[in-house]
């Protein structure tokens, strides 16, 4: 009898000593695979740092890029484009995501509304290659030729949907007590929107735009059917040359918008490709600014952006 | 927001005579509507232009574009375009993604959400993300020049000669790999990296959102740590997972310049994963800008109709589950 109990005892430590083991391997195990997916973001880094270094110098920022072949040269067109791509992807994405926005946090159950957060659902999933085609059916066809504009308009909509869901979420977290304080002071509606809410929640509005900057800055696949790529985009020289012939401010403008434009990653992915170990050379360079400047703003961005939630949360 | 009861005693007709003669009111509300409108007029512009601008491909080649063919033909001097190496390609890289991406994304939510100590939680957090936030043509970069030949070239010698001399799987492992490495595998594996942040993260917040006394009840049972996650949390977040799952997938489909660089770019007939392909997203870089004929744009543009519809699919079915995770459960998580 007390044998057959032992042998229960046992086959009962058994298996509980059994269950302890497959806790400790599974938890550890989710512990590694951790570490195992952080593997690849200090290697990417860390080789991007190290071979990005060596192509980085004063005359990689101030130079045009050189004839293929010949060493030296910079990568000044792709730093200008890049600008003139981000300011029109801001002008063109700023001002309706926030209104968007605006009505978003209002009237999240009319039926705009609702159709609204669908849109906002929809655009984000769209893969950034199908913008591009989009943008291209969209303006480059109408226009003839390929433009900065039509870059810029492609970055907008990729960043349209971070800025409304950014500047929703903040419009939100204002309390309630501002706006009815403001209403009760007899200000109306627009008056308490622009002059209340926006201001209490400009902080966090700005992230959103950080944010959907960071990703934006990086995209290249909606800008090989869009602003196409131009090694040969000068900034100085259009605006000195144009104020030398008395051009007015319009025209400028209007040449700087329309010429096709490089980018940082158009100008990586080009170099990567290309047969000449000065250009992968550069491409490693671009990669290392590119990377500093998207991982810059993201973390600052966050970093703020957490900031600001735990301070208007009380 | 606001106080939508103010019809007591009829004064709502006073108080909207009152609003109209607030100027001021009428233009921002105005502006407003515009300013969603236009997103929502957006989102339909792109699904009308994709449609409208691959009209000449549809019509010409109807369902043959899209059905499964042995050999495939995309001749851009005769004009005749079939997109099945394209499809599958896509499809064949995604789900292998997934597959290898599903059970490394779900260890960091699990450690992330339920082991990890409050400290750590969002650093590690942020430093998944910070992989997301990573352009896409640094991931191709790194691809080429490091992570294929010391990473992906191994991997595809030592699947090439296992898997790739048994009966049934050699159609999927059939090697040689290339020397360089570029092939559907190298796809597969940069987009698993690429996508473990998103599965994680939306994993990670499934476990969040599920209650405490779930928990408790289940070590109140005698389960262990383990035994709670993978008896109790997982089955009740399932559809959540399932959801992450799926936008990981969408995002799998659509991504372009990493893919681009390491796959190869090939149109060759192989299926193997060890061998050089193509994608949808990854055709249209390389051909869009320089397409020769109208029909060549037309099929390229309806290869982009095609991710367009996928990826809307799937982001829908996704949001459906997610949605229906926050129904479920209820308002105590403990986020």
């Amino acid at each position: 009898m007390s044998q057959m109990m032992e042998a229960v005892e046992r086959r009962r430590a058994l298996h509980i000593r059994r269950r302890k083991t497959t806790n400790t391997i599974m938890l550890s195990l989710t512990g590694l695979l951790t570490a195992l997916a952080l593997v690849p973001l200090f290697w990417i880094i860390g080789y991007v740092v190290v071979r990005g270094g060596k192509a980085i110098n004063l005359d990689f920022f101030i130079h045009m890029p050189t004839p293929l072949g010949i060493s030296g040269g910079g990568v000044l067109s792709s730093i200008e484009g890049t600008l003139v791509l981000i300011i029109l992807a801001a002008v063109f994405a700023i001002p309706p995501g926030v209104l968007a926005a605006f009505y978003a946090a209002r009237y999240p159950n009319r039926p705009l509304g609702v159709a609204l957060r669908f849109s906002t659902d929809v655009l984000s999933g769209i893969p950034s290659i199908v913008v591009g085609v989009f943008v291209y059916g969209l303006m480059v066809v109408p226009m003839g030729h390929y433009s900065g504009l039509a870059g810029g308009a492609a970055l907008a909509v990729i960043m349209l949907p971070t800025i409304i869901r950014t500047t929703e979420e903040m419009l939100k977290l204002v309390p309630g007590t501002l706006r009815e304080a403001s209403l009760g002071l007899g200000a109306p509606e627009w008056k308490t929107s622009v002059s209340v809410l926006f201001p209490a929640a400009a902080n966090g509005i700005l992230t959103g735009f950080l944010l959907a900057l960071a990703r934006a800055a990086g995209e290249t696949a909606p800008l090989l059917m869009t602003a196409l790529g131009n090694e040969r985009f000068n900034l100085g020289q259009i605006v000195l040359g144009g104020l030398q012939n008395h051009q007015s401010i319009f025209v400028i403008v209007g040449r700087i918008i329309n010429a096709p434009v490089d980018s940082l990653p158009l100008a990586l992915w080009k170099y990567a490709q290309q047969p000449y170990p000065e250009r992968v050379e550069q491409s490693w360079g671009v990669a290392l600014v590119l990377m500093i400047f998207v991982l810059t703003i993201n973390i600052s961005a966050r970093v703020w952006a957490q900031g600001r939630a735990r301070k208007m949360r009380g | 927001m606001r106080n939508q009861n103010s019809t007591f005693l009829g004064f709502h007709r006073l108080e909207r005579w009152k609003r109209f003669f607030q100027h001021g009111d009428r233009l921002w509300q105005g502006l407003i509507i515009l300013g969603s409108a236009l997103v929502f007029v957006l989102m339909l512009a792109v699904g009308w232009m994709l449609w409208s601008r691959s009209a000449a491909s549809r019509t010409g080649f109807g369902w043959s574009f899209l059905t499964p063919t042995a050999n495939a033909n995309w001749d851009p001097v005769n004009d005749h375009f079939q997109a099945w190496p394209f499809i599958y390609g896509t499809l064949l890289t995604s789900l292998v993604a997934i597959v290898v991406a599903l059970p490394i994304a779900g260890g960091i939510a699990i450690f992330l959400a339920e082991l990890c100590p409050p400290w750590l939680r969002t650093p590690l957090s942020w430093m998944v993300e910070l992989l997301a936030a990573i352009p896409s043509v640094v991931y191709g970069l790194w691809g080429i020049f490091v992570f294929l030949p010391q990473v992906v070239t191994p991997i595809g010698n030592f699947l090439g000669n296992t898997l790739g001399k048994t009966p049934v799987l050699s159609t999927l492992f059939m090697g040689p790999i290339p020397a360089s490495g570029a092939s559907r595998l190298a796809a597969s594996l940069i987009l698993t990296i690429m996508i473990i942040p998103t599965i994680a993260a939306v994993t990670r917040d499934v476990f969040l959102a599920i209650p405490t006394s779930q928990r408790e009840a289940a070590k109140a049972l005698g389960s262990t740590e383990w035994e709670t996650i993978w008896q109790v949390l997982i089955p009740y977040g399932l559809s959540g997972i399932l959801g992450a799952v799926i936008l990981g997938l969408g995002r799998a489909l659509g991504e372009t310049m990493a893919v681009t660089m390491v796959i190869g770019n090939s149109i060759e007939g192989s299926s193997s994963l060890l061998r050089p392909g193509y994608t949808m997203a990854s055709l249209i870089a390389n051909e869009f800008a320089e397409a020769v004929s109208a029909l060549h744009t037309g099929a390229l543009i309806e290869i982009g109709l095609v991710l367009f519809i996928m990826t809307l699919l799937l982001n829908m079915l996704a949001r459906f589950l997610v949605w229906q995770v926050a129904r479920q459960t209820p308002q105590e998580g403990r986020a």
